[in-house]
């Protein structure tokens, strides 16, 4: 035996972990000088704050990590959300409930909804996924499509109105565990927890990256490529789903026309966390990374009191310099 | 035909594509325990043919028969369970994955949870990478591999699954000698084990060397299967080509003027060191050495791909800082990469756009617009001298077989007319009669006073079309010889592989 076989040896080079790291270094200087302009900012509740908002289109962001990887892309979690929202609302009111939408209904445990707005998710994302393996229309058309077909959907359930009045079982999904971890963030660091061994240590997972890296050499190396697509943006919707839960423990209510242009902060924060859009590149802790930069930097303008017009502007520089930062793509081969 | 039992036996296959018909009812049988070799022009059909063997091609008409059964419609992962996998001519593997999720893709192994177990996978993958004796961890990711090694990994993974049947299409096409001969050891193994192999090459040498049994098709039609030993050379080219093919490196001796380029001192970080050459007008410079030997990467680097840690670049005797390709072209370089796939084609293009689209300039009007007609001339005019084979120019690149997705690359780069030419592993894929042809136009740019800078791991071009040789090993230049009848290909390997002075010690004692 020879003692040649290269063991994995952790090298510490400044460059290469500039490089991979690029991201979190970018998120570690905003909070150093979003601390040091307003010391408000370290403390535990507003960093709870901070996490409690980045969850729900965090959790959207972790599903579409797998589909970015894949080479693809889901505009309809937004509308998803809304969907499922709506309909887990409706099964979730309290007997008092004013408008409620199933009046002879008795109290439903709060399993109900949770299933529901779970099932809702994943049977969007998985229409979505079949007509993407079988038709072979691009990714961005067929969901697309049920990004609309959902807000329809959504309108005519509820009647273009918020379905509110949930049971307290529900709304305690949007509260605080002991009166300080709020249970959204949780949820977000089970499901990130989740989807990483998901990605990283199953099949399924290596599947994601070779379909996304080179679809034809996963096709003749035996992956079913058609059913990981329906697969992945199963996954997607059912994070959708999830998100419509803790969208409606949080609000207490869920409007129709909910969580628009959700999908493209959730896209955003994958993007920002490193996946690549040209596929089989891409990580779980990227897409959390992704997600904190941008709610740090709402949460940061915010207490600067920055205007909210503003906001916006600045908001869509950071992002593009952010990713500029992060050079893992730009970088040249040694 | 109860008297013989094949493995594998294809009657009457035909497959047709919009436009061509790639086989025209072929046969082919394949002994258990053989290796079985399949020849013929590119285009021929042999990628083809064993697309539909592995599940990928649904044959249009045929039969096709293994371990005596005939199959109705399979898949790619049918195939594999039924023990036939391949090393395709044409796939690129998952980039950004290691070394270890290429070669389990799609049957890693699990743990008792079913998740997958990467100490497993890491232990497994080290067994198969000591059987090809490639010394990377499992966990390198493939985009930082060479071609070679990647095509190493190719052979590994196909060997991993333990098949009845393994389909070599052109192997050995990105591999140096110190590679295929561990190929070749393989094979051996492999065989002794009553395993079958299909080996499609285009090099006569490899298949004298290891095959039992050559079957040729020409255009789609199946011409014959003979036993290696008994097939004369010369027939065997006559059976592909349909002709008798003679000179194979028209070397023409041709005026050489002042140095055109000279690189000095080039060093990188770690792979190759003090590289300096000259290269004069009219003059073919051939670089030989194995794979790893930082050939590819001292073009890299001349043309700006790669940092270099030190080093000039003079160009008619002025020195030039050359940072990336476009300044290195503006300058009057030219290159043609080494691998088409990577760096080559634009798959989804046509075959002629794919060849101007380095000359795009010559080919705009006064007002800008593209001359389409003339285009059209020019592009013909090379598919017909190095024979694309094509249904016409509008055909998408990633339609048409390996070799002549290669000879639209070649005509690519010769049509920029550059005052230097980089050629990259040119023939690479080649068949024996268009090699000649391109051998030929080669030489002609030299005489009209270019500089060539060809890189060839095979030892006979090398030696056949240069005027000097430069040899590299592990980063090094080890010698810049003057080509002549005297030189040796063993003398070439001894600088290949740095072991000069016991060489010509062991000449010198004779
Ligand atoms: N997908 C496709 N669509 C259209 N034509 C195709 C397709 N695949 C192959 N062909 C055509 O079929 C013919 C045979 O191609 P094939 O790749 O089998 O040749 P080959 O013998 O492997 O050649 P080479 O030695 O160059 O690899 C070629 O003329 C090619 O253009
Ligand atoms: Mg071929």
């Amino acid at each position: 035996m020879t003692k040649t076989a290269a063991s994995p040896k952790i090298k510490i080079d400044p460059k290469q972990i500039a490089k991979k790291y690029g991201i979190v270094i970018v998120l570690i200087l905003m909070i150093l000088g979003l601390s040091i302009a307003e010391p408000a900012f370290l403390s535990p509740t507003n960093i709870f704050n901070v996490l409690t908002q980045t969850s729900i289109f965090g959790i959207m962001a972790l599903g579409l990590t797998f589909v970015i990887i894949s080479k693809g892309i889901d505009l309809s979690v937004g509308s998803v959300l809304a969907l499922s929202g709506v309909i887990a609302a409706s099964l979730g009111q309290t007997m008092a409930a004013t408008s409620k939408y199933y009046p002879n209904l008795a109290e439903l445990p709060v399993i109900v909804p949770i299933l529901a707005a779970l099932a809702v998710g994943a049977f969007c994302g998985a229409i979505s996924g079949f007509l993407i393996a079988k038709t072979k229309i691009p990714a961005f058309i067929a969901t697309l499509g049920m990004m609309t077909v959902a807000r329809g959907l959504a309108l005519i359930y509820s009647g273009g109105k918020p379905v509110s009045t949930l049971i307290p079982n529900l709304t305690v999904l949007g509260g605080k565990l002991f009166n300080v971890v709020p249970v959204p963030v949780i949820i977000y660091f089970v499901v990130i927890l989740i989807s990483s061994v998901l990605l990283n240590r199953t099949r399924f997972g290596k599947n994601v990256y070779a379909i996304g890296g080179n679809i034809t050499a996963a096709e003749v190396s035996g992956v079913n490529v058609s059913k990981n697509l329906v697969l992945i943006y199963t996954y997607c919707g059912l994070l959708a789903g999830l998100a419509a839960i803790v969208f409606a423990g949080r609000v207490g209510s869920v409007h129709p026309g909910a969580a628009s242009g959700y999908e493209l902060t959730a896209i955003a924060a994958t993007t920002i966390g490193g996946t690549s859009h040209s596929g089989g590149i891409g990580a779980i802790w990227g897409a959390f990374v992704g997600a904190l930069v941008l709610s740090v930097m709402r949460n940061g303008l915010t207490l600067l009191g920055v205007d909210a017009y503003w906001q916006q502007v600045v908001e869509g520089l950071i992002i593009v310099v952010a990713v500029i930062i992060d050079m893992r793509k730009n970088a040249k081969r040694d | 035909m109860a008297d013989e039992k094949y493995l594998l036996e294809m009657k009457n296959i035909v497959k047709t594509f919009p436009g061509v018909q790639a086989l025209k009812g072929v046969e082919l049988k394949v002994r258990p325990g053989e290796i079985h070799a399949l020849m013929g022009e590119n285009g021929a059909g042999k990628s083809t043919l064993m697309k539909c063997i592995a599940g990928i091609y649904r044959p249009t008409e045929g039969q096709i028969y293994f371990d005596g059964k005939l199959l109705g419609h399979y898949t790619t992962a049918d195939a594999l369970k039924m023990g036939i996998s391949m090393i395709h001519q044409e796939l690129s593997p998952v980039l950004y994955r290691s070394i270890m999720e290429n070669i389990w893709l799609g049957r890693e192994p699990l743990n008792a949870i079913g998740l997958v177990d990467h100490r497993k996978m890491y232990d497994l993958s080290m067994t198969v990478l000591k059987e090809i004796e490639l010394d990377e961890s499992p966990k390198t990711l493939m985009v930082s591999l060479t071609v070679a090694k990647m095509q190493m990994i190719e052979i590994a993974k196909a060997i991993s699954y333990n098949s009845k049947l393994i389909i070599m299409d052109e192997p050995t096409s990105a591999l140096t000698d110190k590679e295929v001969k561990q190929l070749y050891f393989i094979m051996r193994k492999l065989k002794a084990l009553g395993k079958s192999i299909i080996f499609i090459s285009h090099k006569l040498d490899e298949i004298y060397e290891i095959t039992d049994r050559i079957t040729i098709y020409r255009d789609g039609s199946y011409i014959g299967t003979e036993n290696t030993k008994d097939l004369k050379l010369e027939r065997l080219i006559n059976m592909m080509v349909g002709r008798d093919v003679n000179e194979m490196f028209p070397k023409v001796p041709c005026h050489i003027g002042e140095v055109k380029l000279e690189v000095r001192n080039l060093t990188h970080r770690r792979l190759f060191k003090n590289v300096s050459f000259t290269v004069r007008r009219g003059e073919i410079l051939g670089i030989a050495g194995l794979v790893g030997a930082g050939r590819t990467e001292v073009i890299e680097t001349i043309f700006g791909m790669r940092r270099k840690v030190g080093g000039e670049t003079f160009i008619d005797g002025k020195k030039v800082e050359i940072r990336n390709p476009r300044t290195a072209i503006a300058m009057g370089m030219a290159w043609l990469t080494e691998d088409r796939r990577q760096s080559g084609i634009f798959p989804m293009l046509s075959v002629q756009l794919n060849m101007a689209i380095a000359n795009i300039a010559k080919f705009l009007n006064r007002l800008g617009f593209l001359k389409e007609s003339y285009m059209n001339t020019v592009c013909d005019d090379y598919v017909r001298k190095i024979q694309v084979k094509t249904p016409s120019l509008s055909q998408r690149v990633e339609n048409l077989s390996g070799g002549n997705q290669q000879k639209v690359l070649v005509a690519r780069w010769l049509m920029t007319n550059p005052d230097i030419l980089f050629l990259d592993e040119p023939t690479r894929g080649i068949d024996v009669g268009t090699k000649a042809e391109i051998h030929r136009l080669i030489t002609t740019l030299a005489g009209e006073g270019k500089s060539i800078v060809m890189i060839s791991s095979e030892l006979p071009e090398v030696m056949g079309m240069s005027d000097r040789i430069m040899i590299m090993h592990q980063g090094k230049v080890t010698g810049i010889l003057d080509n002549s009848k005297a030189l040796t290909q063993g003398e070439l390997m001894a600088y290949a592989t740095n072991t000069m002075e016991e060489y010509h010690a062991a000449r010198g004692k004779e």
